[in-house]
């Protein structure tokens, strides 16, 4: 039998809740202040809800990026360029300077011309635009605000309706942690917040609950045959046990979103990121935060058993 | 025992699934290969997406300042009005729907010339006849810079010549608009270099009209004026009846088209803006698939090694499982007529990675319940009976978001979605009965390699 995780263990994982508690609010606070930066447009966005342009163009024969941005010159010196892993594709970000679709032929232009002249023989094979207008741009913020709401009401009530009220509120908390601590993981360290991202994390709060549940289960069998013990023991016991499982549990989904980050491409990049973090933050707040607070909540005011 | 059902299921959803996939093989044609018949996606096979705003508040107001067409109306006539101008130009699988009170969303998969797409479809194509002041001299109200430097009279406009941006001054009056046209084509007989024009055809309304106009105006230039530039400015020779005309300009053969094109389809009855505009070119798009079919494989790959390995025989049970998963995800895709994006794609991937940790967690179980000292029957009994609530509920969970993703997503977003969900809800079949359907299979043995 292979097990990555020792077979009896005995971690004081409740004893040492406070550690656990610290770390969380830290990262909850992260997901505040990154809800502020992206509220005062302090954020960095992609286009979507940004605004402005990408432009994707396809060389003949791959350069330096410095070689490309001096090529460019002076107009496209605010410009993000940033060259694709796979070959002589670059994708350059830019605002659009009235936000008008009409303004992108001469832009598009500009980089033929000058890749053409300052590159020769060098030629751009192919461009590729994408164009996002104000009036798009406040619809989607709408739709992404409606999004995680909606999504964050049904999942609330379905565990509502799935778990006794106590856990219900661990389960829940841990689900809102998740999403905090990688949406603030993501925006202060500057990753380009984009559509994907928010999809990114409205699917870790539907996949958090998975190993959150694993723990849940135990605890609730366990609290059944055990019922004179202090619960404080019983829960540390139950994550103890199901340690193995609680890890092992994302491992595969981890795999593969590890793949997705290598070989899925640019546009996925941010996206399996936030896949990956949110993976290890979730698998931390199961026996962290999830099963802790029902111990913290039952300590103070003892519900009966 | 081996449910009946399951095997049933699993049967019918494999042929059922390579039906749709592979319908070619099914009637003896193996030209396709093993490319699988599913809807690409703009990102993956190129082409345009374009989201319009229909200027409604641009509308032409009547005398009492109320918009002489109804906003709804108007959109949907211009819906109709780009339909055939798509058509017009031979695009393939065009897709064209209203998007709230007046936005038009147009989607043309392939499109090989975006640029030209873009001016043909949105042109306002407002055609106007007017004629060319013979009062005035430009040079007197503009410097050598094309500046205006003293005010323009009244009842004239200064006006622009398309091609070579001479300007010229026009008398405001409109003596016909592009509605007196019936037809419009592009001709080579009438210009003696064989140069493209286009030829016009007038209602009976505008034969008349037009009849008159030239009648009266003999010796003058008529200036021909779309979109707010002058097209051409010929001058009359004498009156035209039989209610046909040409209009000149230096065009290509396929300016002309497109331009015979947009006058035959009529005017918008107000401007278009593009508000959301994306462009894939066919080789980023094969770039796109290209890394995307590697994150598959290698996603596939790593998933069915990694499970394999920790596992061992189990392990290599929930692979079976996950390949007929993937079977499955591919079918449904393809029966329902999804389009897969490359959001789609990392949706598949994630999917058998989330399938696999349902095997995780009833392996996981059936080690402890060997543990406590179960025969190997009643522990992959209760492994699988143990793990089903907690697989369920983080399925619904997960179908949940998926489903709001759906809703609220678009394009690539919203294929993600598709194959999320349908992903996860495979996934539940296949990890938790296809998989244990194979266990019972196994003759009743105390060793089990997990």
């Amino acid at each position: 039998m292979f097990s990555l995780i020792p077979n009896k263990t005995n971690i004081d994982f409740v004893g040492k809740r406070y550690i656990g508690f610290a770390l969380s609010a830290l990262l909850v606070l992260t997901g505040f202040y990154a809800m502020f930066l992206l509220a005062t447009g302090q954020a960095k966005l992609g286009v979507d809800f940004g605004g402005g342009a990408n432009l994707t163009v396809i060389l003949k024969q791959p350069v330096e990026v410095q070689q490309l941005r001096k090529a460019l010159g002076d107009a496209f010196q605010a410009a993000d360029i940033q060259r694709v892993e796979s070959g002589a594709i670059y994708l350059i970000r830019m605002r659009v300077p009235s936000g008008e679709a009409k303004d992108l032929d001469p832009i598009v232009q500009a980089v033929k011309d000058s890749v053409a002249k300052n590159l020769s023989p060098n030629t751009v094979v192919e461009g590729s635009v994408e164009f996002v207008g104000p009036a798009v741009q406040r619809q989607l913020w709408q739709s992404a605000a409606w999004a995680i709401a909606v999504s964050m009401l049904c999942i609330l009530a379905y565990i509502a309706f799935r778990f006794d009220f106590r856990f219900g509120i661990g389960a829940l908390i841990a689900t809102l942690h998740d999403v905090l601590a990688v949406l603030g993981i993501m925006v202060v360290f500057r990753f380009e917040f984009s559509l994907l991202v928010v999809t990114a994390l409205l699917t870790l709060a539907g996949y958090s609950l998975t190993d959150t549940v694993v723990v849940f289960d135990r605890i609730r069998e366990n609290l059944k045959a055990r019922r004179t013990e202090p619960m404080g023991k019983v829960v540390n016991d139950s994550i103890n046990e199901t340690l193995s499982r609680t890890i092992n549990t994302s491992m595969a989904t981890m795999v593969t979103v590890v793949v997705l980050f290598f070989y899925g491409g640019a546009v996925v990049h941010s996206f399996s990121l936030a896949l990956i973090l949110g993976i290890i933050v979730g698998t931390y707040s199961s026996i962290f935060v999830a099963s802790p607070v029902v111990v913290e909540w039952n300590l103070r005011s003892p519900a009966k058993r | 025992m081996v449910k009946r059902w399951v095997v049933i299921v699993t049967v019918a959803l494999t042929l059922g699934s390579l039906y749709k996939l592979y319908p070619g093989w099914f009637r003896g044609d193996f030209s396709a290969g093993l490319t699988p018949a599913l809807n690409l996606g703009l990102d993956l096979q190129g082409g345009t997406y374009l989201k319009y705003e229909v200027e409604v508040d641009q509308i032409p107001k009547d005398d009492n300042g109320k918009p002489k067409v109804d906003p709804r109306e108007a959109v949907d006539r211009a819906i109709e009005i780009m339909r055939n101008r798509v058509d017009g130009m031979g695009l393939k699988e065009p897709l064209i729907q209203r998007e709230g009170d007046r936005y038009v969303v147009v989607q043309l998969p392939g499109d090989k010339d975006p640029d030209r797409t873009q001016r043909t479809i949105g042109a306002t194509a407002q055609l106007a006849f007017k004629l060319v002041s013979d009062a005035y001299k430009t040079t007197d109200y503009l410097d050598s810079a094309g500046n205006t430097r003293a005010p323009l009279p009244e009842g004239v406009e200064l006006l622009h010549d398309r091609k070579t941006g001479e300007p010229m001054l026009v008398e405001s009056r409109l003596l016909m608009t592009g509605d007196m046209l019936s037809d419009a084509r592009v001709d080579f007989s009438s210009n003696q270099f064989g140069q493209p024009t286009i030829a016009f055809e007038l209602t009976k309304d505008g034969e008349g009209l037009f009849a008159s106009i030239t009648e009266e105006n003999v010796g003058r230039r008529l200036a021909i004026v779309l979109d707010g530039s002058v097209q051409s400015a010929p001058v009359i020779k004498g009156r035209i009846g039989g209610g046909r005309g040409i209009i000149e300009g230096q065009f290509t053969v396929d300016d002309a088209k497109d331009l015979a094109l947009v006058l035959r389809s009529g005017a918008l009855p107000a401007p278009l803006k593009v508000v959301n505009k994306y462009v894939v070119g066919p080789t980023l798009g094969a770039d796109t698939i290209r890394s995307g079919f590697l994150a598959a494989l290698f996603g596939t790959l790593a998933v069915l090694a990694y499970i394999g390995f920790y596992y061992r025989v189990s392990g290599l049970i929930a692979d079976v499982a996950l390949v007929f998963n993937l079977v499955f995800l591919l079918g449904a895709l393809a029966g329902f007529g999804a389009t897969l994006t490359l959001p789609g794609i990392a949706g598949i991937v994630l999917t058998m990675g989330m399938s696999v940790d349902s095997n995780v967690i009833i392996f996981e179980r059936i080690r402890e319940e060997l543990k406590l000292g179960k025969t190997v029957r009643a522990a992959v009994d209760a492994g699988y009976l143990h793990a089903f609530w907690t697989i369920f509920d983080s399925h619904v969970t997960s179908l949940i978001t998926a489903l709001v993703l759906f809703q609220f997503g678009t394009g690539p977003i919203k294929g993600f979605a598709v194959t999320l969900s349908l992903g996860v809800s495979i996934s539940m079949f296949t990890a938790l009965f296809v998989s244990k359907a194979i266990f019972d299979a196994r003759r009743a043995s105390d060793n089990l390699s997990i």
